[in-house]
């Protein structure tokens, strides 16, 4: 099996990325083109025939996701692309962003035509402000183009606008819901469910949040008559995926890989193995709410069913390796130290228990902690998990916890001396 | 942060400026994040003064208070001053791994000053920031947007200091 593939990313160095005629060129736009002889339920189900997963961490099945946002009967609706990939260790939209801007533009466009929105609004983290530039051209020149504005393709009542928004550092707005609230001015704090936001989202509409993998598929799916993409991956996790590599390996970097190639094969031969060719000492996949393993794991295939088998998850794409310079403990402390950061301070469960996690965790690296202390993260980390607001509580403890079954010695109570 | 009842006033210039900005993003709530953020890079000091903030709210014809819950829920928007170059140092994980500690000490001996404290002649201030996506050029630090990577060296970093204009 090939390491990697190019399906999504078969654009990359391949034309001028400020021009959209140099796009054209290359087929640019082919496929909206394609779209706007389908109706929005057919390309949601060729979506759904590929078995398409949100590339945004949480998975969810992305045909049935514009299939449900298509349902919605309402006249304003609006798509909103997730460009605030904040977990740390994850590039991978930034390399597609960078590398092939106009298709992220012509996805979104694919997707207000799919689900009926007339706005589309591009949520980018700040600290991927130096590629506003080269978006803000993209869309206007889609625009003067007239694949933005009103009857695009001559398609009665198709208009469609794309708006380029900002973050402004914070991990929480890649929560959905803490994403449209920034949008509207507001501090980035995420919203009571429900109401959900497909239903009741960015300015009270039905709102649909992609990542920009996942629209970035969308493009090269509709013009797959041969079905390619089917011939790649396993029968459960069918395709390609971008996957971002780093930490001490040789090549970090950002990949689209075939599902189905082992961890080894994706640290060793694509990243180059572990810089100055130390050990592994644990491997976090999906950034920072992710789970860890330690090196036996290498030979897992990343896949969605392999790796929740071995304990962990794809998330946002992440491959962190840390080699054995690094403690487990120093690795969980800075982990700790983001989500302590990051938290948003707005629910007790998550503001509260990021704040004895950091108190328990200095405990441990210190050795003076009790049987009873360890009782009690066990204890915080449950309420964390099941009563946290939004997903960043419920997630800032993941590597914690796999990583107190995969290295219990550091956690082991020191016998009390009498 | 200290409230007074009566800010310093901009100057006419400053004001123009600001405008100009509010203008450019059509005066829209929904641009705020963007607003502030030029605002506060083309301020001096690289932070939103408490008379700006004011001004931006008046502007927006929002509440001050809801231009203050997002300067202080946003670590991208300061409201203290800074300097002209803040050095982002990130502290994630995988800069870690790779010797971001090592790098912040050369900073702070190269500079003579300590995390979050201004130099002298308010050029320089280090700041420690979450994961900002250059994980791939790690360890890495950033300065107004622009970010430099693989800094494995004292001379390479006193190289990208002295770079900056």
């Amino acid at each position: 099996m090939s390491k990697t593939v190019s399906f999504m990313t078969k654009n990359f160095g391949k034309y001028d990325i400020h021009s959209i005629d140099s796009y054209e060129s290359i087929g640019g736009f082919d496929a909206l083109r394609r779209a706007v002889t389908m109706t929005g339920f057919e390309i949601a189900d060729r979506i759904a025939e590929c078995g398409v997963k949100g590339r945004g961490g949480a998975a969810y099945d992305m045909g049935r996701k514009w299939h449900q946002a298509r349902e919605i009967d309402q006249k304003e609706k609006v798509v909103v692309c997730n460009a605030d990939e904040g977990e740390p260790c994850t590039f991978k939209d930034r390399a597609l962003i960078e590398n092939d801007p106009f298709r992220l533009i012509e996805a979104m466009i694919i997707a207000g035509y799919s689900i009926g929105a007339q706005n589309g609004y591009l949520y980018m983290r700040e600290e991927y402000s130096h590629l506003r530039p080269l978006l803000l051209n993209a869309i206007a020149q889609a625009e003067e183009k007239g694949y933005l504005g009103k009857n695009i393709l001559g398609v009665e009542g198709f208009d469609y606008q794309i708006h380029l928004q900002s973050g402004a550092g914070a991990y929480v707005c890649g929560e959905g819901t803490a994403l449209v609230e920034s949008i509207e001015g507001k501090s980035g704090r995420p919203r009571k469910k429900p109401p959900f936001i497909k239903q009741c989202g960015l300015f009270n509409l039905p709102t649909c949040v992609q990542n920009v993998e996942s629209l970035c598929l969308v493009p090269s799916i509709l013009l797959d008559d041969e079905k390619v993409y089917l011939t790649y991956g396993t029968e459960k996790s069918p395709g390609t995926k971008m996957i971002s590599v780093g930490g001490n390996v040789k090549q970090p970097g950002a990949f689209e890989i075939p599902f189905g190639i082992t961890l080894r094969e994706i640290i060793y031969e694509l990243a180059g193995g572990v810089s100055g060719n130390q050990d592994i000492r644990l491997i976090q996949l999906g950034g920072a709410s992710g789970k860890v393993c330690g090196p036996d794991k290498l030979d897992t295939p990343y896949t969605y069913e392999d790796l929740a088998q071995a304990g962990l998850t794809v998330g946002s794409g992440a491959i962190l390796v840390v080699d054995t310079r690094t403690s487990v403990m120093d690795f969980l402390r800075t982990t700790q130290a983001f989500f302590s950061h990051e938290s948003c301070g707005q629910c007790t469960p998550c503001r509260g228990g990021n704040k004895q996690m950091k108190y328990l965790l200095e405990k441990v690296a210190s050795g003076t902690h009790t049987a009873e202390d360890i009782k009690t993260m066990n204890k915080v980390i449950m309420i964390m998990q099941q009563a946290s607001l939004c997903g960043l509580g419920e997630s800032a403890e993941n590597a914690l916890c796999s990583a107190m079954k995969v290295f219990p010695e550091v956690f082991a109570v020191k016998e009390e001396i009498e | 942060m200290a409230f007074s009842n009566q800010p310093q006033p901009l100057s006419p210039e400053r004001k123009e400026c600001i405008d100009k900005i509010i203008a450019s993003y059509g005066g829209l709530t929904s641009k705020m994040l963007e607003i502030l953020l030029d605002v506060q890079d083309t301020a001096e000091g690289k932070y939103i003064s408490e008379a700006t903030a004011h001004y931006v709210a008046e502007q927006l014809q929002v509440k001050i208070t809801q231009v203050y819950d997002v300067i202080t829920f946003f670590s991208s928007l300061h409201d203290a001053p800074r300097a002209q170059f803040p050095i982002q140092v990130c502290s994630s994980i995988v800069c870690k791994v790779n010797d971001s500690d090592g790098l912040m000490e050369h900073l702070q001996s190269l500079l003579g000053v300590g995390l979050n404290e201004p130099t002298a002649d308010g050029k320089y201030i280090i700041e420690e920031v979450p994961c900002f996506g250059a994980c791939d050029v790690a360890p890495a630090i950033r300065v107004n947007g622009v970010v430099y990577g693989k800094i494995t060296s004292k001379d390479k970093l006193a190289e990208i200091i002295n770079s900056l204009r």
